[in-house]
């Protein structure tokens, strides 16, 4: 009897029973997800989309070299990059004060005891604020103010200053909370303002941080900017969808290349930024 | 006690102040930007758009709450959600199995060739946006949550694939090693030592992701790939405000919720 149990999975395997669960558990969430999405990958594979496929394809081979175009492309880029810049700029101006009226460690009231009802409702409201900002994706951000401002670049640029204030205004507040609040403590406990408290303590004890993830977020600005055009905002996402819609393979290839040398370059010039700053 | 004179000038004016050469390169930067774009900021901020903006506010604020409509609004929120986590959960598979090709091991076995060509395909992968994916697939599988499901899970596949490969190079590789004397071959040692190691990190970083997804899913169906995305762009597109207003409102509902459920598998993992 003993050497049968040997052979049991429970005894052999001390997880056996968790795996178990877990593949059950498993199976019962996806498959109806997998229903819900109408998961049939091997419609990929059916002689028809197989045709539509490599037609689409194999246009993009030679990719589009034109010099026009590449000239094209490459002020297209620069209007990406400019984008995310502008827009992160904007989100800065817009999430530095309201990390600050949001952040904690800035309470004179809960220096002695509990914080103020005044102080506590604003830095709730303001929070409330920030999640609103960054629940909606900055594609549907963009979607809304090309309806309000028309197409171009003027809608990407207020996507991505709203979502990010709403994603800068969060980290910021909570960097400035993770640290030591000592010293700034100290300084408002012996009568400076807020203001002087996080210029003399905060911002000096927390500046590489915070710069870092603001390079981090220009980065991803840089992203998703290059897609926003997708919805009419500018960049090379709205010259991408120009020539999707006229099936030219070519010019879709070259400027799936420029995105990704794009988003390599901002990868490699956030990652060396980052180093620079640790 | 003797007082030293302030001899260092003010290091902020000094020509070798790296941070002020960042800021002033930043500032550049900022303003190319503003030329390039010729944004007339005050056009953006004028009366009549100020009046478009609060018009169009307005227009939101009145959702569409008929049953019937919300009946499909559900529908839709639940395929925009497993869309995200089919997506999610395919690109954790795919993830590990490019993991497993792209992570240096030392174990002899490996071809410098294998490691550069998952990672070329991890980069590719990571590099070209989910909405472009999905607007390639939308060509190949046809308008619907299909290919945003398949779009979110190759652009995931990347990422996660990257992190995942850092995650099996950081673990201790003692366990695996002596796996790996004993006689095991080199996807037993990965699957029965280095993976249970980084499982927790694996999970967390999936978890986070999906989150990420979420967002995503919301929005891919802008380009067709079915889920909330293509019932904002219908009804906006139609100039529905009403129902534009309650998908936007279950957009936000389904973020946060995902938000927070992530949170409290995060937290309990990390307990």
């Amino acid at each position: 009897m003993p050497v049968r149990a040997l052979h049991e999975p429970h005894i052999r395997d001390p997880a056996w029973q968790v795996r178990q669960f877990w593949i059950v558990a498993l199976i019962v969430i996806l498959f109806p997800a997998l229903v819900a999405v109408e998961f049939r990958p091997w419609t990929l594979f059916e002689e028809e989309n197989i045709k539509v496929t490599i037609g689409f394809l194999s246009d993009f081979l030679p990719p589009e070299l034109n010099g026009d175009f590449l000239v094209l492309l490459a002020y297209e880029a620069s209007v990406t990059i400019a984008i995310a810049t502008v827009g992160m700029f904007l989100a800065l101006l817009l999430s530095i004060p309201l990390a600050l009226a949001a952040s904690n460690a800035l309470s004179i009231s809960s220096l002695t005891g509990p914080m103020h009802p005044f102080g506590l409702v604003i830095r709730h409201l303001i929070r409330w604020l920030l999640i609103l900002l960054r629940s909606i994706p900055e594609l549907i951000w963009a979607l809304i103010f090309v309806r309000v401002f028309g197409l171009g670049p003027a809608a990407g640029v207020m996507a991505i200053a709203v979502t990010y204030t709403g994603m800068l205004g969060k980290i910021y507040g909570e960097i400035l909370e993770s640290g030591d609040t000592k010293a700034s403590r100290h300084l408002l406990e012996n009568g400076s303002g807020r203001i002087q408290a996080f210029l003399y303590a905060l911002l000096p004890q927390n500046a590489g941080e915070l710069a870092s993830y603001t390079v981090y977020r220009w980065e991803c600005a840089i992203r998703s900017s290059a897609v926003l055009g997708f919805v009419g905002a500018g960049g090379l996402g709205q010259q991408m969808d120009a020539s999707m819609k006229m099936f030219n393979g070519g010019e879709v290839a070259t400027i799936l290349i420029v995105l990704m040398i794009l988003v390599a370059l901002a990868d490699w010039v956030s990652s060396w930024l980052r180093r620079v700053i640790s | 006690m003797t007082q030293s004179a302030p001899t260092n000038p003010n290091p902020l004016m000094h020509w070798r102040c790296s941070i002020c050469w960042g800021i002033a390169a930043a500032f550049i930067v900022v303003i190319l930007s503003f030329w390039t774009l010729d944004l007339q900021l005050y056009r953006l901020f004028s009366l009549e758009s100020v009046q478009r903006m609060g018009r169009f506010i307005g227009e939101l604020l009145s959702p569409n709450t008929t049953p019937d409509f919300l009946m499909r609004l559900g529908q839709a929120s639940l395929e925009t959600l497993a869309m995200s986590f089919v997506g999610t959960f395919l690109a954790t598979l795919a993830g590990i199995l490019l993991a497993f090709y792209s992570a240096k091991r030392n174990d002899g076995q490996q071809s410098l060739m294998t490691i550069r060509l998952s990672r070329l395909l991890l980069n590719f992968l990571r590099s070209v946006p989910d909405l472009m994916w999905a607007a390639l697939l939308v060509i190949g599988a046809g308008l619907g949550p299909m290919a945003g499901t398949l779009a979110l899970a190759l652009h995931t596949s990347g990422v996660l694939g990257r992190l995942f490969t850092e995650a099996a190079e950081n673990a201790p590789a003692h366990e695996s090693q002596t796996l790996f004397i004993t006689g095991a071959s080199p996807s037993q040692c990965f699957l029965y030592s280095t993976l249970p190691s980084i499982l927790p990190q694996l999970v967390s970083y999936s978890l986070y992701r999906w989150e990420n997804n979420i967002r995503a899913a919301a929005v891919l169906g802008v380009v067709g790939a079915g889920g909330l995305g293509q019932m904002l762009s219908f009804h906006m597109s139609l100039f529905q405000m009403q129902e534009t207003s309650s998908v936007l409102v279950a957009i936000i509902l389904l973020v946060i919720l995902v938000d927070s459920a992530s949170y409290v598998f995060r937290s309990a993992l990390t307990r």
